[in-house]
């Protein structure tokens, strides 16, 4: 399943991932099971699921903020038990320091690395221009709309140069005029910065405008159903008859997975 | 308009008082204010040979400054680990529920057992006072610190110091000031009426009492006015500081 990257090049690999919650009555229950996929360099893959199927779990294993229980996360053979550099995520909503400004936001990373306000500014203007926010730099979150606040997270997580972004349904909270432009935005930035996304979504929609390759999971616990490639060259047409197909293929999937619960 | 309105009670009341004062003649019970006007008119004069307004202003201030910076060198650092380590909040919890209903100036005859008359027994008191608001509002504000934004932290590299400093801290500092406005709020009753207890010859509380002992409900009243107006040009600028610094909370979605 490994396949050697010629240098330069990552490879992320999920391998076998298991992961059990303990309930408050003692009962373990098995949020993910044999979760196995890999990723390939400058690769947009979205996790798409039931909510309820684990796959932001999925995401926070693989970014170092939760344990497996089994199975492994290796990001170019090196396993992953903890954050590391490499990696970004961008949260749901309300994830900036309220108490910074959206400059201050930005070069958080930068600053913990102990670059020099020349330099941060540099950034700053460099990822604002990237996220079509310039001339915000002095603002504070709350002075900014909910879009604008997930642009500013998308700068911030960039900041720090990683080479993959992992993104927990960052559109969610958003109407869906905003969302669109921001999934047109997202995939001109992926366009520029060439880094490899992990993005989680409950939007069949969504996973099929952004996404290579799709991971479809099941309802708990958590296995993977089906892989999808997307074909076809961005942007892709929401109303084309390709697009149709993998939707209704997709949206058939996850019906079956939501009515298991019922 | 709203705000004019609320100076219609004071007038009221002032003119009020003179009617009455007045009327009951009687300076040993309610002076009028033409004689309490003259002693706030001049603070730096001596009254009845205990020193100026200023100069016990002064005294009690230096005593409440003491006492709460005391409090709120223990209650920080203390209320950050509560927060942060439920086996600190765990270990601590239980105690300092048990000390907490007792009021600040029932430890004043222990204090003196202990610190004999003079300035350790009254910051002792003052401590006593501040310490729990401080310490439960860093607790609240360490605690309220999203848990989103320490992830965002580790996610960008912060190691633990970092996210205390750069994440932590600043999150629950509007919690923290308004546990410290609150605690000087409680110093500054606790520094009066300790003064008015046996034992100190000078401070605000020490003065309205050697007042009263004398008779002079003029310079009583006064001092009590001294009293409420530092009290709340304190309050203020703890308002102040928190509306420039820490205006993002409630401006907060």
């Amino acid at each position: 399943m490994v396949r050697l990257e010629e240098a330069g090049t990552m490879t992320l690999v999920v391998s076998d991932v298991s992961r059990t919650f303990s309930s408050g009555d003692g009962q373990k229950v098995e949020a993910l099971s044999g979760i196995s996929f890999s990723v390939q360099d400058k690769e947009f893959i979205c996790i798409l699921g039931p909510s309820g199927c684990g796959k932001t779990t999925v995401l926070r294993i693989i970014a170092g903020l939760e344990s497996v229980s089994g199975g492994s996360v290796t990001v170019d053979g090196a396993p992953v038990t903890r954050p590391s550099p490499a990696m970004a995520m961008i949260f749901q909503e309300y994830s900036l320091f309220p108490w910074r400004t959206v400059e201050e936001n930005i070069t958080f990373g930068l600053e913990l690395r102990g670059l020099d306000r020349t330099g941060r500014a540099a950034a700053t203007q460099k990822y604002l221009d990237l996220v079509g926010l310039k001339g915000f730099e002095h603002r504070y979150p709350y002075e900014l709309s909910g879009g604008m606040r997930q642009r500013v997270a998308v700068a911030r997580a960039l900041a720090i140069e990683p080479s993959i972004l992992l993104m927990d349904e960052p559109f969610g909270a958003l109407d869906a005029q905003t969302r669109n432009r921001m999934q047109h935005e997202l995939l001109s930035i992926w366009e520029k910065t060439r880094k490899t996304i992990l993005f989680v979504t409950h939007s069949v929609d969504e996973a099929v405008f952004l996404a290579d390759r799709i991971v479809v999971l099941t309802h708990r616990p958590g296995r993977i159903r089906e892989i999808v490639t997307v074909p076809g060259t961005r942007p892709r047409d929401r109303t084309g008859e390709e697009f149709g197909q993998i939707r209704r293929h997709l949206l058939d999937m996850i019906r079956e997975e939501s009515d298991t619960v019922q | 308009m709203s705000r004019r309105l609320g100076f219609v009670l004071p007038i009221l009341l002032i003119v009020g008082w003179e009617v009455a004062a007045i009327l009951v003649n009687n300076p040993f019970f309610l002076p009028k204010l033409e004689t309490v006007f003259p002693v706030l008119l001049s603070p730096f004069s001596d009254i009845l040979g205990t020193g100026s307004l200023v100069q016990n202003s002064l005294v009690s201030i230096e005593r409440v400054v003491l006492g709460f910076a005391l409090a709120a060198a223990v209650a920080i650092p203390l209320g950050i680990g509560m927060g942060r380590f439920p086996v600190l909040n765990d270990f601590f919890d239980i105690t300092l529920e048990l000390l907490r209903p007792v009021p600040p100036l029932a430890w004043v005859p222990l204090a003196l057992a202990w610190f004999k008359i003079g300035i350790v027994s009254i910051v002792f008191v003052i401590f006593i006072g501040a310490v729990f608001p401080i310490l439960l509002n860093t607790v609240d504000g360490v605690r309220g610190v999203k848990n989103t934004w320490v992830e965002v932290g580790t996610t960008l590299g912060a190691n633990e110091r970092q996210i205390l400093t750069k994440v932590v801290l600043p999150g629950a500092a509007p919690t923290i000031w308004t546990g410290l406005r609150v605690g000087f709020g409680i110093s500054w009753m606790c520094v009066v009426a300790a003064e008015i207890l046996p034992g100190p010859t000078s401070g605000l509380g020490y003065l309205i009492m050697y007042a009263y002992n004398l008779g002079q409900i003029n310079v009583l009243i006064a001092g009590i006015i001294v009293i409420g107006v530092i009290g709340l040009a304190i309050d203020q600028g703890f308002k102040a500081v928190e509306k420039r610094w820490f205006g993002w909370r409630r401006l907060e979605r």
